[in-house]
């Protein structure tokens, strides 16, 4: 499975370099992270059109067996048991001190199946956890013969549709399978860029014709590793290492909503996975550290590692991601905050370079959602 | 007067009177991708070659932009504070960022000419 340090390729590999794309290094894996359009014109392409993301890099897990959905809820404090079939939820992996291991997208496929999409950079460490935490009573298959595909933003359907009317019936979080010019494809309606769009599964082999069909359509454009990081971060959208880290707890990261209310202090199916004490007690209390939306005076990014400091020279956080935001054309960054300092009346600054630059605290995301919700 | 060029990618063209204007080559610019802000140093400064005088950011990150030459800073290019992307789009021109009155015109002598610089990135 592990090639070890070797670096791996995607199966469209051939294809980011015939499109002129930059390659560099990621999780393991060579990656575009621009093409000759560049990362603000392949930003603003998604926002306007469809954006062609190979993201074959993720792990694509299949978890089976009999009551693996209760088998799942153990490691996420998520409901999954009431998740319906051909429904997609966001989840996370937590560690005995209720840090995040990583965060994942979980679909049911139904006969006590799950499909589960994790992080490129955490995905030996998931299957080696979802290995020993379930014991061999589950089947746990990460499929290194299938490619992944985001196509995203508002054209994203259309384009789809032309190919198979049904897909714009799908609502966000929903999954299909389908056959596309008889290439099988496992869709769902998801994505990272805060746009409506859908992920699609489908094996290595059918990758190349599959994308070159997309790209057919005029609306599609290749869009590499630079512009997915700049959409997400308009987005609000956590990034794992960033936003969530294995000592950071989900409501230190400001991610309640992804905490099921069935899985809460005092419901149905309380706590019961790793750092559940934790977790619960983080949701009773309130957290420590908040993630926030800073605005920096001015056009000088303000990227992660940036100490955060009030008036009065006292740090109270740390920017976790940061960078130009094309759509708002401005300087836009994340940053975890000590809780008490996460009200709009605090002057507070980050410093870069030794130079001390104004924030504005401003609820996430920076850009709308514009997710399809039928 | 020609231009020289140093190993981190900067052209300096000499002016006579050992005056000379400093931008990044389109081989650089190509590198870093749509820039978003640049950081120019005061007009007045004194820089000394190797010396970390400006700051480009990019959409991906922050990149130094190192003296290539030591002397006084003249004159900064301060339309890059509002177009960064002038550099994108003319780096060898409208792109420049800053004059300098060089304190030592030998320097000068460590720069490589344009035929030595192509041969430098082809590697």
């Amino acid at each position: 499975m592990s090639k070890g340090s070797q670096v791996r390729t995607t199966p469209f590999y051939k294809m980011h370099v015939d499109a002129g794309a930059k390659m560099v290094p990621f999780a393991g894996y060579e990656m575009p992270v621009s093409y000759p359009l560049g990362i603000k014109k392949e930003h603003s392409h998604t926002r306007q059109f469809a954006g062609l993301f190979d993201v074959s890099h993720m792990g694509q897990i299949k978890l089976s067996g009999d009551n693996v959905m209760s088998a799942l809820e153990s490691l996420v404090p998520v409901d999954i048991i009431d998740l319906p079939v051909m429904k997609t939820r966001y989840a996370l992996f937590t560690n005995e001190n209720g840090g995040v291991m990583d965060d994942l997208m979980v679909t049911n496929l139904g006969h006590n199946s799950l499909f589960l999409v994790v992080n490129a950079a955490c995905k030996i460490s998931d299957y080696d956890h979802l290995k020993k935490q379930l014991g061999s009573n589950y089947k746990v298959e990460l499929d290194e013969d299938l490619a992944l595909l985001a196509l995203q933003g508002p054209k994203a359907v259309e384009v789809l549709s032309d190919l198979d009317p049904s897909i714009k019936d799908m609502t966000f979080m929903t999954a299909k399978q389908i056959e596309i010019n008889n290439i099988d494809c496992f869709i769902t309606r998801s994505g990272y860029t805060g746009e409506d769009g859908f992920e699609i599964s489908l094996s290595a082999n059918d990758a190349e014709k599959f994308a070159s069909l997309l790209l057919l359509n005029e609306q599609v454009e290749w869009v590499g590793l630079g512009a997915r990081d700049s959409l997400r971060l308009e987005a609000g959208l956590s990034l794992y290492g960033h936003e969530l880290d294995s000592s950071h707890s989900p409501v230190e990261s400001s991610l309640n909503w992804a905490l099921s209310k069935v899985r809460r202090l005092g419901a149905e199916r309380e706590g019961n996975y790793l750092g559940d004490n934790v977790i619960l007690k983080h949701l009773e209390d309130g957290p420590d550290t908040k993630i926030v939306g800073l605005l920096p005076e001015g056009k000088m990014p303000v990227r992660d590692g940036a100490i955060i400091e009030n008036e009065n020279g006292i740090q109270v956080g740390e920017v976790t991601s940061g960078g130009f935001g094309p759509t708002l054309n401005k300087t836009i960054s994340i940053a975890r905050l000590k809780t008490q300092y996460t009200k709009s009346q605090f002057k507070l600054f980050a410093l870069v370079r030794e130079k001390r630059i104004a924030v504005e605290i401003v609820k996430l995301p920076f850009v709308k959602h514009n997710y399809y919700r039928g | 007067m020609s231009i020289k060029y140093s190993e981190d990618h900067e052209w300096v063209d000499a002016k006579g009177d050992d005056l000379v204007v400093i931008g990044i080559t389109d081989f650089a610019q190509e590198q870093l991708g749509d820039l978003v802000y640049v950081e120019l140093p005061e007009e007045g400064d004194e820089c000394t070659r190797g010396e970390n005088i400006s700051v480009i950011e990019s959409v991906k990150a922050a990149s130094d932009l190192v003296a290539p030459v030591s002397g006084s800073i003249i004159e900064v290019n301060s339309r890059l504070e509002d177009e960064p992307e002038l550099v994108t789009e003319d780096s060898m021109g409208e792109g420049w960022f800053i004059k300098i009155k060089l304190s030592n015109p030998e320097e000068l002598n460590d720069l490589m000419d344009e035929d030595a610089y192509n041969a430098f990135i082809e590697d």
